[in-house]
């Protein structure tokens, strides 16, 4: 686990909601977006008189090809994400092209790299829907407008660049590149705060964090691309297709590593449940609350996924008791005993080695959340109230009883953060059962 | 260490390649006069690309993931400057800084390579770069900056030029790894799974190689430094997936201990019957991930064993029917715990029928010969060897010899009989790590009265 340290309650004042946290149909806005783009582009293509149509059109197919394959070979980053690095290498380039070998400059035409983009990522899609897998729409939508803008920038300077060394135009295309990845982000970021009730400055963050690296080989490869096609033509995209490849193979494994990692805490975290020394799903009901509370709440990536794990392994040090404790509700034993428990559990992670950060929440959950010195961590304040709410509630999805539960929380505001169960109490009411 | 067949071999592998670089260079030169403005320049460039990609370390596990880019800058000295050159940037691999993992296998204590590892490093690469030069040039390919008008034969004649350079590189490293084996130091690894991924990743690679002598007419030098970035980004992804797999592995041996502290008895149960497991499947040469697969699954093979109730668990006089169905139904508990792990399907049968018998009857499904999975069969063998060397509150631990016989005893009812040879095999090899003796147990944890496990003492049923 990478990433920072959990904040300190001291830090908390900045854990406030901003007033675009519930920004709806973001989604929806993009896609429509994308789609009177892609319109407005095939209309602009039609109309506009192409010189030499028989190298314009070979072009066209070969990136509307690689943009194609790029789709197809879609990647899934940690956290959910849908990448298509390969299609973002192959439209990018497409729309910086301006030197073919044997052929004057250019003349980059903004319309038709929008029309080819969306036809190359619409065909990638069908095997995709085909196979019955989502078609990865918003992703897609994602790239055309951020190809777009770099294709309407980049007429702009490309008259300029034509005859220019070869420095300048690399420098110009560093920069439209990262520009690229920025709107990319941006847009990416927008959609996921509103996906999952995270704040739009957090989720900016995030994104940057996880795509840097994968951002940087695309805009690598992207120059490449563009200044190899002035040597080989557009055939030399065959030949970057495999180290491409080799990339997207290594961040493929590493996305399915982390994902298997995740689900086997998962399954492990449900041993207690098996040995009945709690009720059934309640892990995964405390880790769920806990991440909906913590990403409200303003919590980074890392951190949501150190809570998610800590959240998991709450009750594992309970593993270690004689007999189980009745239905396994740490919330009605003596405190005493709630903290001999946290602190049998965190041993348990600590010997990991690799979780420290996990274990020391797990170790300060049965710390109330005031009065307490040192006093707890945000993630651990976090654990402690979704873990009593969960105790009381259970499996139940009955109000009243939800209802009550949290009113006994709000009783203790000295055991449980006032802002925490506030924020607990939005997310109960919205959760859905079903799953879990 | 080196064995004296190997030595033999690398100082051979040696002086031919110097004898043929030389000829070559007697009958044409360092460099084809071909179009490359300061040949020298370019040489220096490459073999310095050659030697950062040699000397930054692959990341931890190279089992299954292989960073070797190094062989894009010997192919692009073919294109670029002829054999020659690029038996001369393979040879900067005499130079290369890198350290070895040691021998044990822990990835923080790296040492540094060997003069014989550096040797034959040289020979081999530059030998593998002279032939793809020379097949390069035997088909005709242009040397020199790479321009449109002749790609299609450069590309053919590059093609050929990477696969007899990645053929080069196996046959001869395949040659020394099999020399230095003879000697038995080595143990043979599981047969590499991914021999395709390798070959792809090669090739792949390889293709840079063009990359970096197309862009070269453009940029000079800077080619090489602009291709080094999609590189170093798939080395950070590969050392990413291995710091992870590592996190992985402690993780999930820190959560078996602590299913493993209920019982003071059988604490480390899993973990050696995981290394038992991975003996016997080394042995029979099950594939990389197969061996990581019956390594998880020997670890976790008892974890159902959880929803067994305490007191069933302590008993110390004959079970009921009934308390003798719960312990039968700790396989079934433990596949619904890790069912939902994205486990190789084979792993979870291993976990589920680790108590079927060759004679049928075992449980839970009563299975026998090889209708029980192969996973099922290497983890009975191994659970049971660990149990009976194990202290129990009835016994004492019996000796390694003593276990031994009495897992031949049962091979053929109770075991796989191959398998069985195939641990004791493994045995004679390896070793093994008897567990600690058990002291007097502590308050606080529970004990074992009997042994599920324990070939030697069968639970005993009341019949009514």
């Amino acid at each position: 686990m990478t990433g920072g340290t959990l904040a300190e309650s001291g830090r908390r004042s900045q854990y406030r909601m901003a007033y675009w946290q519930n920004m709806d149909s973001g989604r929806l806005l993009l896609v429509g977006a994308a789609a009177m783009l892609a319109v407005a582009a095939f209309a602009a293509a039609a109309v506009t008189p192409i010189p030499d149509r028989k190298h314009a059109l070979e072009t066209a197919l070969t990136f509307g090809g690689f943009i194609a394959f790029g789709e197809l070979l879609r990647l899934r980053l940690p956290g959910g994400r849908e990448a298509a690095p390969i299609a973002m290498v192959g439209a990018m380039s497409y729309a910086l092209l301006l030197w073919l070998p044997g052929q004057p400059p250019l003349a980059t035409n903004p319309p038709l790299v929008i029309s080819v983009a969306a036809i190359g990522m619409a065909v990638g899609a069908l095997p995709h829907i085909a196979a019955g897998r989502p078609a990865g729409l918003t992703g897609m939508c994602t790239r055309l407008v951020a190809v777009s803008c770099v294709a309407f920038i980049f007429r702009q300077l490309a008259p300029s660049l034509a005859h220019a060394h070869w420095e300048l135009a690399f420098a110009v295309m560093v920069l439209l590149v990262a520009f690229g990845w920025l709107a990319d982000a941006v847009v990416t970021a927008l959609i996921r705060a509103d996906d999952v009730g995270a704040r739009f400055s957090v989720a900016m963050v995030d994104e940057m964090r996880l795509q840097w690296p994968l951002g940087l080989a695309v805009g690598a490869s992207v120059l490449i691309t563009v200044f190899g096609a002035r040597v080989m033509g557009s055939t030399e995209l065959l030949i970057f297709i495999g180290p491409l490849l080799v990339t997207q193979v290594a961040f493929r494994r590493y996305a399915a590593i982390r994902e298997t990692y995740l689900q086997t805490v998962r399954s492990l975290a449900g041993v207690t449940e098996v040995a009945g020394y709690v009720e059934a799903g309640h892990s995964l009901r405390v880790s769920w609350l806990a991440v909906a509370v913590g990403r409200r709440l303003g919590m980074p990536e890392p951190e949501l996924l150190a809570l998610e794990y800590a959240a998991l392994m709450h009750d594992i040090g309970q593993l270690s008791l004689r007999d189980p404790i009745p239905s396994g509700a740490t919330v009605l034993v003596a405190p005493q005993d709630q903290e001999q428990i946290a602190k049998l559990g965190a041993d348990v992670i600590r010997q990991a080695g690799v979780l420290d950060d996990v274990a020391n929440l797990v170790r300060r959950q049965a710390w109330p959340a005031h009065g307490h010195d040192p006093a707890p961590p945000l993630g651990s304040m976090i654990i402690r109230a979704a873990n009593a709410f969960d105790d009381m509630v259970g499996s139940s999805t009955d109000r009243d009883r939800s209802a009550a539960a949290l009113d006994r929380l709000r009783l203790q505001p000295t055991e449980y953060d006032a802002e925490v169960v506030a924020v607990l109490a939005d997310v109960a009411g919205r959760r859905v059962p079903s799953r879990l | 260490m080196v064995s004296r067949a190997a030595w033999v071999y690398i100082v051979l592998v040696a002086l031919i390649t110097a004898v043929l670089v030389f000829a070559v260079q007697q009958a044409t030169g360092f460099f084809y006069a071909g179009h490359v403005l300061n040949p020298w320049v370019a040489l220096a460039s490459l073999q310095a690309l050659f030697l950062l990609c040699d000397s930054v370390k692959s990341p931890a596990t190279s089992r299954q993931t292989v960073w070797s880019p190094s062989s894009a800058a010997t192919l692009a000295a073919v294109v670029l400057l002829g054999p020659v050159a690029a038996a001369l940037v393979g040879a900067t691999s005499l130079l290369s800084l890198r350290r070895q993992p040691a021998s044990d296998g822990d990835p923080a204590r790296r040492r540094r390579l060997r003069m014989a590892e550096r040797l034959f490093n040289g020979a081999m690469h530059a030998l593998s770069g002279l032939a793809a030069g020379e097949a390069y040039h035997l088909l005709r390919g242009p040397i020199g900056e790479p321009h449109q008008s002749e790609f299609e034969h450069l590309a053919l004649a590059f093609a050929a030029a990477a696969v007899v350079h990645v053929l080069a590189n196996h046959t001869l490293v395949w040659g020394v790894n099999r020399l230095n084996r003879s000697t038995g130091s080595a143990r043979p690894e599981g047969r590499e799974s991914s021999l395709l991924l390798l070959l792809t990743s090669d090739l792949g690679y390889a293709c840079l190689g063009l990359v970096i002598a197309s862009l070269w007419q453009i940029m000079g030098w800077f080619a090489t430094v602009i291709v080094l970035v999609p590189l170093f980004v798939a080395r950070w992804a590969m050392g990413q997936f291995a710091e992870q797999q590592r996190a992985y592995s402690a993780t999930m041996n820190a959560l078996c201990q602590a299913v493993e502290t209920k019982d003071y008895y059988t604490r480390g149960h899993g973990d050696r019957v995981s290394k038992g497991a991975v003996m016997i499947a080394r042995q029979i040469g099950m594939s990389s991930d197969r061996t990581d697969a019956i390594s998880f699954a020997g670890m976790l093979h008892d974890v159902g064993k959880l929803g067994v109730p305490t007191q069933v668990l302590q008993k110390t006089g004959p079970l009921t029917e009934d308390e003798f169905a719960t312990i039968q139904l700790h396989p079934m508990r433990g596949l619904e715990i890790v069912k939902e792990i994205g486990f190789l399907f084979e792993a979870l049968n291993g976990i589920l029928h680790h108590h079927e018998r060759i004679d049928g009857r075992g449980y839970p499904l009563g299975l026998a010969g090889h209708e029980i999975p192969e996973f099922a069969r290497v983890i009975a063998v191994a659970d049971a060897f660990d149990s009976m060397t194990s202290t129990r509150s009835y016994r004492e631990a019996k000796s390694r010899e003593e276990a031994v016989v009495e897992l031949r005893r049962g091979a053929g009812t109770q075991f796989d009989p191959l398998l069985v040879e195939a641990f004791i095999a493994a045995l004679g090899q390896d070793g093994w790590d008897l567990p600690r003796a058990a002291a007097r147990p502590p308050d606080l944890t529970t004990v074992t009265a009997q042994d599920h496990d324990d070939p030697t003492a069968p639970l005993q049923v009341i019949i009514p």
